[in-house]
């Protein structure tokens, strides 16, 4: 896909983040992030996807302005955060990985109080009808669940109507229905035309959310792309075949790779399960299949799935844990 | 609900409204919590009736009631600037409440004036309920006094908020709730502030004056008593609260 960013709501280009000095580095500096450049756009979701400290967080807080940066330029609506004042703030929302939600406040005086703080906020009982904060609304913080507390803290980020949403792992916590419940309401709210800028760790999110991806690690671009040219890289993907993986559970032992020609993978995961990936066709399936009636199998389980955006992180950045 | 593409563009809420907002919901916080009532208004009471049924101040002016009343007002000014403030801002850094916050039209600046004002309502709170509790006891206050001891109030009030701010942004929230009390406690009961340097040991009598809670006092006492204004302990809550505050924003860490 190509680009055209005519006014992003979010750019930012060669973020550089040091922070520090840290006594487990002998009083030195630490990278965080080392060159970060990415663009969202209005009626978008753009989604930072990468393992646990490669540095989302930290270049959201400096797109947010409560970080400085080392280095680099972000405009967030046309304006340098870091000397933003309130009518930036005003069209800007945000939901913190930790909620930032006082554990006595009860929901819905929480709500108001901030609500104050706009010339125009959303009208109070339609967001707590659509999170479901009514069911909650005079519950202390601190006894909601993980669930309702993520809800609490996206009506917090909402509340003003920003035109750009940051969301700092928002599916943390919830429940498959809540998740199911703000998935819609992002959704709603990108057809709605607001810019939508959300880390994840999670690749099934971003995959059902994201209309563009960038990869970070190490803090550092490592690939970037809607979540369809993500899943098409890899070599035979790159001849214009998409990569599949068929799974299926059989006796232990059989010799896969005489049967199936080598330009697909093959592996034995543990004894009996069966992993084919590559460009598989019909010849790939219908090879097995003849195989198996010569041998007189039948496989436990089978199923055929498309390459999900967890491979194509794995290929990119590793399998090792850091 | 109109579109993000079709509504008007956001604006935030006044300076004035956004900055009297936070002060009262703080406040309300702050007067919602039991703890933080007994600090508040609890503890200076009894310390109030304590120092009027025993010999402590006796000599020191024409009544003991008047003149444990102007270092009780002094140590509520401590309570809820010091300790009450501290705890809460200790708190809120840990839960990210304070991030949160700045992210919102009310930012940094608008955060420290809602304290500032919270703690401001509350003090006004415990001068109306001390002074009817000392009144009915039979305080006679010097005319002359109120107005720079309510001046001084404001002033202890403002230094006290710097170094609970600064307490609270640079350590654990469980440090600055061990640090504050335990600092409250000391400088209650041996800073000056309710008992008079000169009631003091004799090594505690040279440090006293030069501590926040020892001036505040003094010049309180100076205040209601006399009716005088006391300069050298105005100077020093004077530097006390520059030497504290521009520490606070040096040091502060809002995460």
């Amino acid at each position: 896909m190509v680009r055209f960013p005519q006014s992003p709501v979010l750019s930012i280009h060669g973020l550089i983040k040091d922070v520090g000095p840290l006594s487990s580095l002998d009083g030195k500096m630490l990278r965080v992030v080392s060159g970060v450049s990415l663009i969202a756009e209005r009626g978008q979701v753009t989604a930072l996807l990468g393992a646990n400290g490669a540095g989302k967080t930290t270049t959201l807080e400096c797109a947010q302005g409560l970080q400085k940066r080392n280095d680099g330029s972000i405009s967030l609506l046309g304006q340098d955060p870091a000397a933003a004042g309130a009518d930036l703030r005003s069209r800007v929302g945000v939901m913190l990985q930790d909620g930032g939600l006082p554990p006595s406040a009860r929901p819905l005086p929480l709500l108001r109080h901030i609500a104050g703080l706009y010339a125009h906020p959303w009208p109070m009982e339609d967001l707590v009808g659509r999170l479901g904060i009514d069911t909650f609304s005079r519950t202390s913080v601190r006894r909601l669940s993980g669930g309702q507390k993520q809800r609490l803290a996206l009506a917090a980020a909402l509340i003003g109507r920003p035109e750009v949403l940051f969301l700092d792992e928002p599916s943390a916590g919830l429940d498959p229905q809540s998740r199911q419940l703000v998935f819609d309401l992002i959704a709603e709210l990108r057809d709605s035309g607001m810019g939508i800028i959300l880390t994840t760790h999670l690749m099934d999110d971003a995959q059902r959310l994201a209309d563009y991806v960038y990869i970070i690690d190490g803090g550092r671009n490592v690939a970037e792309g809607t979540v369809q040219e993500l899943l098409q890289r890899s070599p035979a993907a790159a001849q214009g075949e998409h990569v599949r993986t068929l799974v299926f559970e059989a006796p232990a032992g059989l010799d896969l790779a005489a049967v199936l020609p080598d330009d697909v993978d093959v592996s034995e995961s543990r004894a009996g399960s069966y992993t084919v990936t590559g460009a598989l066709t019909p010849r790939h399936l219908s090879a097995l299949a003849q195989w198996w009636e010569a041998k007189g199998v039948m496989p436990a389980s089978l199923s055929l799935q498309a390459r999900s955006l967890e491979d194509v992180f794995l290929d990119i950045s590793g399998k090792d844990i850091r | 609900m109109s579109t993000a593409a079709t509504r008007e563009t956001q604006q935030p809420a006044s300076l004035l409204r956004r900055v009297l907002l936070q002060g009262k919901y703080e406040a309300l916080t702050m007067l919602r919590n039991g703890e933080q009532l007994i600090l508040a208004v609890v503890l200076p009471l009894l310390a109030l009736v304590g120092l009027t049924v025993t010999p402590f101040l006796d000599g020191m002016g024409s009544s003991r009631i008047n003149v444990a009343v102007p270092g009780i007002l002094a140590l509520c000014a401590m309570s809820t600037a010091f300790t009450g403030q501290g705890i809460a801002t200790g708190f809120d850094r840990r839960y990210g409440v304070l991030r949160f916050l700045s992210t919102t039209p009310l930012g940094r600046g608008g955060l420290i004036a809602g304290k500032v004002l919270s703690v401001l309502a509350v003090l006004c709170l415990q001068v109306v309920v001390v002074g009817l509790v000392a009144l009915a006891l039979g305080w006679q206050p010097t005319a002359a006094g109120w107005l720079p001891g309510l001046a001084l109030l404001a002033l202890g009030a403002a230094a006290f908020t710097a170094l609970g701010l600064l307490v609270a942004g640079t350590v654990r929230p469980e440090a600055t709730l061990a640090i504050t009390n335990l600092l409250w406690i000391l400088l209650g009961a041996l800073g000056g502030i309710v008992i008079p340097a000169e009631r003091l040991p004799a090594a505690a009598q040279a440090i006293v004056h030069f501590l926040p809670s020892g001036a505040l006092g003094e010049s309180m006492r100076a205040a209601f008593l006399d009716g005088a204004v006391n300069g050298g302990a105005t100077l020093i809550l004077l530097l006390w609260t520059v030497i504290a505050g521009a520490a606070a924003i040096r040091w502060f860490k809002w995460n």
